[in-house]
């Protein structure tokens, strides 16, 4: 039986915390179960790192919402263990039209070579998104025996109210149907969402521009032909002097997405038979739908000065917020939970210091920032904020056509990509030539393997640990490297060797370590050699590069991408 | 480096040619025809250093309105 995401509640269960006569002790508080917080909730979990997340409400997103769901979302989600069940549920596309008038004036293919496992989006509503999440939360072994070795623990209509920092830790004060309590933890993350609880309680403000332009979501349900494409008009015939937005949903929904204009009312375009009408235009007279979801939002472009302060950690649109032209709400703040998740279980563990922590703040501030840019840059075409940008805009529409320059000017949305942390103090500079863009700071890129004589994909096979990608060529290997990998094996910071070998050579196993087959998609990528060496962090970034392995090497490299160097 | 040195060999050629260029054009649509202009130029020209240079030199002497 298929579950209703959106009319689902979730019990509120009494936690023995709440008759506990002293604050009881967690490691870490994550607070909303948002995609960001169930997402970074999950990864601590995963990593053995016990936590308590928190929500103020009983119920998954309200409405579609953060429908677009980006390839390097898809793949933590896949290291979250529920990425499969996204794409089988989702829309998948890669390509994107842009409409001028009545004109097609260019289209995009935004994952134009093979050999990636996920796609470049799919369209998911946001409900599906949680409920999956939280679906693979509910499955994390130990989950069962409460307050026992369990390692996640979720506890709805659990509103916090008060933060106070001290040296040791963080004391919250949380508000439930039965009354306050207190909870105290080493560490808070706050994944409370744009109007954070917790930002305002602890005094911190986002900040940034707002947009004066309104926007109408119309979800509409109906049996239509379009393609799973994201079509976008700027100036329709339907819809004269705004843009609009189509987009395909899972259930037969689609997306439709009104500029309105600053003197818009809120209230009255989101009437039926205002809203009504506008589809119609769109889909002519005689195309039957219902409508599933209205919204009428606003935009701003902001963020925190500071992700962290002291020992509490802010994440997604706490932290940051963005215009949806792009999708770089929610694919952002997922990779923040991902940037965030191994570091916070090192410094627990007492294997890395709390510097780490900082490298969270500057990491993502630094995405941020590049999401906030590419994001003000699209609202700034979509939405001209003056008579000469909306003559260039113009300008750019009718050269797009048969110019190909002038496509390149035409922003629809610059579509969520993952930053390359390039100038993270965690990265090893290169000391050997390497081209393409697998730098140190990049997000590792995927490609087709085989493990085991199976087909799988790269991505699969590194992540969660530190990981040492060794391209041996098909050579033998020798006997002091499988002996240097068994030991790297074994540090305080355990590294995980896989090798990667060409086809047809031996599957299984070399010394213990794990083989990749593949025929030359994933050397090609990295650039690599026999012989080349990638350590990759948890988080699938790459710390260092080598085109001979060198243990002593590896291990500074580690020393320095875990803040012990 | 912009080059503000005579580079057109018939300057009132091209003089002509630009004013000709607008004839019969409403001030919109003149302001539409010099966008696409520039654009096309900017890209014909490519370096963004040169570009910035022009747009700083033709911001010279204008004050905001």
């Amino acid at each position: 039986m298929s579950i209703d995401y959106q009319k689902l509640a979730l019990d509120y269960v009494r936690s023995p915390d709440q008759a506990a006569p002293r604050p009881a002790h967690h490691p870490v508080v994550v607070v909303g179960a948002g995609p960001v917080g169930l997402a970074a909730a999950i990864d601590f979990a995963q990593q053995g790192v016990r936590v308590v997340l928190l929500d103020e409400d009983n119920t998954l997103s309200t409405g579609s919402r953060a429908i677009c769901f980006a390839k390097r979302t898809l793949e933590i989600f896949d290291r979250l263990g529920c990425g499969e069940r996204m794409v089988q549920k989702g829309v998948g596309w890669n390509t994107g039209k842009v409409f001028f008038r009545s004109e097609l004036v260019f289209s995009f293919n935004l994952l134009p070579e093979a050999g990636h496992h996920r796609p470049a989006f799919i369209n998911l509503q946001q409900y599906y998104v949680e409920g999956f999440l939280f679906g693979r939360a509910q499955e994390l072994p130990s989950l069962d025996i409460r307050w026992k070795n369990h390692s996640l623990d979720i506890r709805w209509k659990n509103h916090v109210v008060g933060v106070i920092q001290g040296p040791d830790g963080v004391e919250v004060t949380v508000e439930t149907p039965d009354g306050e309590y207190r909870l105290h933890c080493d560490y808070l993350v706050a994944a409370d969402g744009a109007r954070s609880a917790v930002r305002k309680l602890l005094g911190h403000e986002s900040k940034g521009q707002t947009f004066r332009d309104r926007f109408l979501i119309a979800d509409v349900k109906m049996a239509a032909e379009f393609p799973a494409e994201r079509w976008f008009w700027f100036d329709p015939p339907f819809h004269p002097g705004q843009s609009v937005l189509l987009h395909r949903q899972p259930d037969n929904v689609w997306r439709i997405d009104f500029q309105l204009g600053w003197d818009a009312d809120p209230v009255a375009e989101r009437q039926p038979e205002r809203v009504i009408p506008r589809v119609r235009a769109l889909l002519g007279a005689d195309v039957p739908f219902e409508l599933e979801w209205v919204s009428i939002y606003t935009f701003a472009c902001l963020r925190m000065e500071r992700f962290r302060d002291g020992r509490v950690l802010f994440a997604g649109d706490a932290a940051h917020g963005v215009s949806p032209f792009g999708a770089r709400g929610a694919n952002g703040g997922v990779q923040d939970a991902d940037n965030l998740a191994w570091k916070l279980r090192l410094v627990l563990d007492g294997s890395a210091p709390d510097a780490l922590l900082d490298t969270y703040a500057a990491e993502r501030e630094f995405a941020a920032d590049e999401n906030i840019l590419n994001s003000t840059r699209s609202t700034d075409f979509i939405t001209p904020k003056s008579e000469a940008s909306r003559t260039f805009r113009d300008a750019v529409l009718q050269l797009a056509k048969d110019c190909a320059f002038a496509r390149r000017l035409v922003n629809s949305g610059r579509l969520s990509v993952p930053s390359t942390y390039a100038d993270s103090p965690l990265n090893t500079a290169d000391a050997d030539a390497f081209a393409g863009p697998m730098v140190p700071g990049a997000p590792s890129a995927d490609a087709p393997v085989r493990v085991d004589g199976r087909a799988g994909w790269f991505l699969q096979q590194v992540g969660s640990d530190f990981t040492l990608v060794y391209f041996g060529g098909g050579g033998k290997m020798p006997a002091e490297h499988l002996q240097a990998f068994c030991a790297l094996g074994e540090g305080t910071i355990p590294v995980r060797t896989v090798i990667v070998q060409p086809s047809g050579t031996k599957p299984g196993r070399i010394g213990g370590m794990r083989v990749l087959e593949e025929d030359g998609l994933v050397t090609q990528r990295f650039d690599a050699q026999p012989g080349t060496a990638y350590l990759l962090r948890p988080d699938q970034h790459v710390a260092a590069r080598w085109r001979r392995f060198d243990p002593d090497k590896v291990r500074t490299a580690l020393a320095r991408a875990t803040c012990n160097g | 480096m912009l080059d503000t040195e005579p580079n057109i060999a018939a300057p009132d050629d091209f003089y002509e040619a630009l004013i000709d260029a607008h004839r019969g054009l409403s001030s919109e649509q003149s302001a539409l025809l010099n966008a696409k202009l520039v654009l096309l130029l900017a890209n014909h020209i490519g370096d963004f250093g040169v570009l910035r240079q022009a747009m700083d030199k033709a911001r010279e002497g204008i004050a905001p309105a």
